[in-house]
């Protein structure tokens, strides 16, 4: 029983992370239907230039806040450069493009900031806080409630605002969109910058607890695509509880079963539900148009 | 004839190869390694190309056939021969009982549950470190031999790689004007269309996939003999996205644009060695390039072409003659 908290806890942290990448997998997909390959480059590329920009000189806040702008402007560059030139691929071909994308960008950190581990220090202080016979480290709780407000955020930007209503439209029908004066090539760029500053949120968030390096990216994107299509691809709130529940089946196996087999038990788990539910836990059953 | 031209042109320049340079690295050792590439691209293709069904988890199948041979012939003794068909026998079981879950499965569903399967295998190669060696892998296969004759010597292997590689891409060339060929490209165009016209698609897509699965179980075989050395790191995650980016790279559908594509991907490293840390930029760098200009593919591009201009110029003579 006390275990179980401990593995709450640590469960619902990574998970939260896996639920800010998906989130950013189900914007881009909603607006554009691209599989964003390079999404966990995002969480790599927003952590790395926090650390190193921190030291640099820079006043944490501000370097968080910058980290998070160079990506945007990597996400942004990704949809001008990659996405839009390349407007009647199919998927497959998108899936390689972001895939060639990933691996220039992974590339180019490799570059900048050498093969090192390098990590940011805790937001504020890494005295644990003890419940029960469980504890909790501060950052614990700086990414869930970090999360929880950048969800709650996009909730808002998606649901109350004129733009992210426009951008909902697009991914409706962007043909209609267009028709009734909404400019869709800049609502597509605003989602992938959007997307990007989710991720670069995640990685800045998880710093300080896991370590970054220029590879990091891609397990934390095959994970965050794992918590999309958990929840149903194109749900955003379906990637929320996708990522959050894959964070929990993940330590709960890794504790109970084997540390060396939790991603193969995470994965199982997700093989499993797409079997029986082949749209995701919350996403809507498609039907074949003919 | 004519439709097998290009093939034959193609057969002649792979077994001319050993003939003229003996004793080059790029034919006894990187030939071998692109061979093994276009065995796995063709294969691929057949699923990916031919039926329209994605898989980002091929390598686990390669993988699978690799670990069975070295497994079975190193720590039980067993006969390579017997024990390559112990791993064919394994994947068959396997990749059918989980085609037709797999298969009910469509795009990014599909992608995710094939992903699942590569991943799940990969761990398995690292973790079950009492069978296989763990992460550093098993090695000091058996020589394998043909009808009593060894095969001991880089040259050697490279006709093995070779012949199995030509008698690969001639049966992938003569599926697609098969009956089960058509039966795949209709399964492609549109799955309803073809229930209506009475496919039996289940069936169609699950057989494809099995074939496909023991190809590359059967290339991860001679591929462990030959390497003489098996680990995890061959068959990641990585890999296979390497194979589906041959497939798409040449041009999805073509055997030769899986040929094409495969010998890119494996010549490309190779080339890129001279840009030392640069490699790995420039590597994603060309491969988003060519998917943006060309997306329908390298060799279906060329193919096009070719045919444009050839039509042009013999409009050109007409204009001539009359």
């Amino acid at each position: 029983m006390d275990q179980l908290l401990q593995f709450l806890i640590s469960g619902l942290t990574v998970g939260s992370i896996y639920a800010l990448v998906a989130l950013g997998f189900s914007i881009i997909y909603n607006a554009s239907d691209v599989v964003n390959f390079a999404q966990g480059e995002f969480v790599m590329i927003g952590a790395m230039s926090a650390i190193f920009l921190l030291k640099g000189g820079l006043p944490y806040p501000l370097a968080a806040l910058c980290g998070i702008s160079i990506t945007v402007l990597v996400g942004l560059a990704l949809d001008k450069l990659a996405i839009e030139p390349a407007k009647n691929a199919t998927v497959v071909t998108t899936i390689i493009i972001t895939i060639g994308a990933s691996i220039f960008l992974r590339g180019v950190a490799l570059l900048i900031w050498g093969k090192e581990i390098y990590g940011l220090p805790p937001f504020t202080g890494d005295k644990p806080i003890t419940i029960g016979t469980a504890t909790i480290l501060p950052q614990n709780i700086w990414v869930m409630v970090g999360t929880a407000a950048a969800v709650l955020a996009v909730k808002y930007f998606f649901d109350k605002t004129i733009m992210g209503k426009a951008i909902m439209a697009c991914s409706f029908n962007k043909k209609a969109a267009f028709l009734v004066g909404i400019n869709v090539k800049q609502m597509l760029l605003i989602s992938y910058g959007l997307s990007a500053a989710l991720g670069a949120s995640a990685g800045i968030l998880i710093a300080p607890i896991t370590f970054m390096s220029y590879g990091s990216g891609v397990m934390l994107g095959l994970k965050g695509f794992c918590a999309a299509i958990l929840g149903g691809m194109g749900s955003s709130m379906g990637a929320v509880v996708g990522g959050l529940l894959l964070g929990l089946i993940e330590t709960v196996g890794a504790g109970f079963i084997s540390s060396g087999y939790k991603d193969a038990i995470a994965f199982f788990v997700i093989m499993l539900v797409l079997f029986i539910r082949p749209s995701g836990i919350l996403g809507k059953a498609e039907s074949d148009r003919v | 004839m004519k439709r097998l031209a290009g093939y034959y042109c193609f057969a002649i320049a792979t077994l001319m190869l050993p003939l003229l340079f003996p004793d080059s690295y790029y034919v006894t050792v990187v030939g071998v390694t692109v061979c093994t590439n276009i065995v796995l691209a063709v294969s691929l293709n057949l699923l990916m190309g031919y039926a329209g069904q994605i898989s980002l988890g091929h390598a686990a199948f390669f993988g699978l056939g690799a670990y069975s041979s070295a497994v079975l012939t190193i720590k039980y003794g067993m006969n390579p021969w017997l024990a390559m068909t112990a791993g064919v026998i394994a994947v068959t079981v396997l990749s059918y009982v989980l085609s037709r879950p797999i298969l009910r499965l469509k795009g990014h569903y599909l992608a995710m549950a094939t992903l699942g399967l590569g991943i799940i295998v990969h761990i398995f190669f690292v973790q079950a470190d009492q069978f296989t060696g763990g992460p550093d892998g098993i090695s000091g296969l058996p020589v394998l031999s043909i009808l009593g004759y060894p095969i001991d010597s880089d040259l050697k292997w490279y006709w093995t790689f070779a012949i199995f590689m030509l008698a690969s891409v001639l049966f992938s060339l003569n599926i697609a004007h098969s009956r089960s060929g058509r039966a795949l490209a209709a399964v492609h165009g549109s799955e309803i269309a073809a229930q209506m016209l009475g496919v039996d698609t289940a069936k169609v897509k699950s057989h494809v996939f099995v074939f496909s699965a023991v190809l590359a179980c059967i290339t991860g075989s001679l591929f462990a003999h030959q390497q003489d050395f098996v680990s995890p790191e061959s068959f990641s995650f990585f890999f296979s996205i390497e194979l589906v980016t041959m497939v798409v790279l040449g041009g999805l559908g073509s055997t030769f644009g899986a040929v094409i594509g495969a010998i890119l991907l494996s010549l490309l490293p190779e080339v890129l060695l001279v840009f030392e840390d640069f490699e790995v930029m420039i590597f994603g760098a060309i491969l988003m390039v060519i998917m943006i200009f060309l997306p329908q593919g390298l060799f279906v591009a060329m193919e096009e072409t070719f045919f444009r201009l050839l039509k042009r110029k013999s409009q050109g003579s007409a204009d001539v003659t009359s």
